[in-house]
């Protein structure tokens, strides 16, 4: 068990003495990090994380509700040091196969698929492999000073949201997804209205009536985020792949190979800056923060770009920028959880889950009670970044060895651990019928060149969105004026109308213009290129 | 005739969907617009499927045509699919091992010709050194089935 933790109140924090403070609670937070069972925690989930992250369809959601029971019998610190160690190994693991064969290992890798993989065909994979894992490491690293800084005071201005802020702040969550995407608006739309629905399954948190259940008891709580997104994004791709019995043609680069030259250090630089930026303050906002933020780095550093015509064929600020971001976006996403008890996505609400199991009540004054855990989170994070940068350009041969594995045992191993992982969150049969049930909507709907992020974020976002709806209402007697005549949540509201309205325009008069420019994901075909 | 766009036929099931969960959503209280029960806010977005589904069909028109999709994995995607559904209804009743042993025997013998031996000392291997790990190891609980198995 870690050692006392003699940091700093936490409620000083948001005082004149924010520095030596947090200079105080790291310095204690190291001084648990550094423990013996700690590091072996965080060493642990590194590795786990960066091969789930290698693995295509085992994405940091599967890896991390796979490992959860692990947990129930550690302390809350390892635990959750654990877990977190997956998810920002996961973040770098992903980035690997993406680069080197264009298979994204999980969905916020996805953009790097595009210019890393086009760097390998140029010879320059090893390159974009160091930038991404130097990038990731720096993101990584500056977005922790930025939470361990920020989160107190943004805290404190988030608290200050009621529900139509949280209404508004969802709503435009939604908007600005479906307007990122590629294709029509329309169908993004549709597919986030569908993960909604889905969303309302269950029991209505305010008066207790279940709803959609249909005598099933284990629906009970709702669709479970877990089975969904397992079988959204890693059976489909599972089904999707199977068939295609084309080798992989595994080649990890030599380590003098992985030394980008001055030009593309100097070119990735502010890539990695503004990817630090954006990621960190995405991934604060509810929703999949780690893959939003890498679909909108990539827009950005195309449309900054005096090249643009050179993103798709092998640009470095095309992996610099979006791995930077969902590294960043990582740490941001710890922002809300470990600040407000707020989950910002489907990973963040596992791991708040498994707070709950070990007794810790998730929520605005954790930090004040816990600061151990959020000091020791915090400064294992340092480290875990420091592992996975020693880890990952060295052992990269190690790592994407895992895919010289034929596919054809590959796929079945795959197949089991994703049951094995969804059957043993809750012991339920019925999650099982659920993950294979979106598998077979997932593999339709990628088919189709349907996106599949707005599902699992609107599944994610239903029951908030509900609640503070009916909760906006509740404060205004019934009074819809309200959403308007707060400042904040009338601001959010007509920036979401003005998307809708320019996304619906592109639907329909097939002029595609800027969002032409934002077409970030590629589309299923495209992605399938890739595929083995 | 010209086969419909792919736009057209998703948009059409999408819109279904939503007229099902219309109809469904009639068991449940809708409440008051200004006081929404359990029932308003499935309502609402139900409806709002329905007109983002016309809106998708009314703007596919030009799109790529449902007849030019390619299904040529679909025989390997309903093996997979079929295996999960075996797992799913065996898991709890022959337990882990058996289960995944079966399904994974099926998957590399069956589906993909491996050869049974490769297949079943896979299967075996995976079965039960993921059961030994999660099991024992780890302190996962998994169903057992018959014979301790």
């Amino acid at each position: 068990m870690p050692k006392e933790f003699v940091g700093p109140e936490s409620d000083k924090l948001l005082g004149a003495n924010l520095v030596p403070e947090t200079l105080n609670g790291l310095l204690a937070g190291f001084a648990m990090a550094f423990t013996p069972e700690v590091m072996l925690y965080a060493f642990v989930g590194c590795v786990v994380g960066t091969l789930v992250g290698v693995l295509p369809g085992v994405g940091p959601l599967a890896g991390i509700s796979l490992l959860l029971p692990v947990t129930f019998g550690l302390n809350p610190v390892s635990a959750i040091v654990l877990l977190a160690g997956i998810y920002y190994g996961a973040m770098y693991g992903g980035s690997t196969t993406s680069i080197l064969m264009r298979i994204p290992g999980e969905a916020a890798s996805v953009m790097t698929c595009i210019d890393g993989y086009a760097m390998t065909q140029k010879g320059r994979g090893g390159a974009a492999l160091a930038v991404a894992a130097v990038g990731s490491f720096v993101a990584g690293t500056l977005s922790i000073v930025g939470l361990m800084l920020l989160a107190p005071p943004l805290a404190e201005f988030a608290l200050r949201f009621g529900p139509p802020e949280n209404f508004a702040l969802l709503v435009l969550g939604l908007l600005v997804l479906a307007y990122m995407s590629s294709g029509s608006m329309t169908r993004s739309l549709a597919m986030a209205a569908l993960g909604l629905l889905l969303g309302m399954v269950g029991m209505d948190t305010m008066t207790g009536l279940f709803r959609f259940e249909y005598g099933l008891s284990e629906l009970g709580d709702g669709i479970g985020i877990v089975p969904v997104a397992v079988g959204l994004f890693g059976i489909s791709e599972i089904l999707i792949s199977a068939g295609q019995s084309t080798r992989v043609d595994v080649r990890a680069p030599r380590l003098r190979e992985l030394l980008p030259t001055r030009r593309e250090w100097r070119a990735s630089a502010g890539p990695i800056g503004r990817g630090t930026l954006l990621g960190f303050f995405i991934g604060i906002i509810p929703g999949p923060g780690h893959i939003i933020s890498s679909f909108v780095s990539y827009s950005i550093e195309r449309r900054l770009s005096k090249h643009p015509e050179r993103f798709g064929k092998g640009a470095i600020e095309g992996v610099a920028g979006p791995e930077s971001a969902n590294n960043s976006a990582t740490s941001g996403a710890f922002v809300p959880m470990l600040a407000l008890g707020l989950p910002s996505g489907a990973v963040p609400a596992i791991m708040l889950a498994a707070l709950m199991i070990h007794g810790i009540a998730p929520g605005p004054l954790l930090i004040q009670q816990q600061p151990q855990l959020f000091w020791a989170v915090i400064a294992s994070m340092y480290v875990g970044n420091v592992v996975l940068l020693i880890l990952n350009l060295p052992m990269v041969g190690l790592f994407v060895n895992i895919l010289r594995v034929p596919y054809s045992y590959l796929y079945p191993s795959l197949l089991a651990f994703a049951t094995l992982g969804v059957y043993a969150v809750n012991n339920s049969v019925v999650d099982l019928w659920i993950m294979g049930g979106a598998g077979l909507l997932g593999y339709v709907l990628r088919k189709l060149e349907f996106e599949l992020a707005p599902i699992i974020l609107g599944l994610v976002l239903a029951p908030m969105l509900e609640l503070s709806f009916r909760q906006s209402l509740a404060m205004s007697a019934g009074n819809y004026t309200i959403f308007f005549t707060h400042p904040i949540s009338a601001f959010m509201l007509s920036v979401a109308l003005v998307l809708l309205l320019l996304g619906m325009r592109s639907t329909f008069t097939r002029a595609e213009g800027t969002r032409a420019l934002a077409s970030l994901e590629p589309s299923a075909s495209q992605a399938q290129k890739g595929n083995p | 005739m010209r086969s419909p766009t792919i736009d057209q036929v998703a948009g059409s099931v999408l819109a279904a969907f939503s007229l099902l969960v219309l109809w469904e959503c009639r068991k449940i209280p809708f409440g008051f617009l200004a006081e929404p029960g359990p029932g308003a806010v499935p309502l609402i977005l139900a409806i709002a499927l329905l007109a983002i589904s016309i809106a998708v069909i009314a703007g596919g028109r030009a799109g790529r045509r449902f007849a030019d999709v390619r299904w040529t994995e679909w025989r390997h995607a309903a093996a997979i699919l079929a295996s999960c559904a075996f797992m799913a209804l065996a898991i709890e009743r022959i337990g882990y091992r058996l289960t995944v042993l079966v399904a994974l025997v099926f998957l590399t013998s069956v589906v993909e010709k491996k050869g049974w031996i490769a297949g079943a000392v896979y299967a075996g291997c995976f079965a039960f050194g993921t059961h030994y790990l999660f099991n024992h190891v780890l302190g996962v609980p998994l169903p057992q089935g018959p014979f301790g198995l």
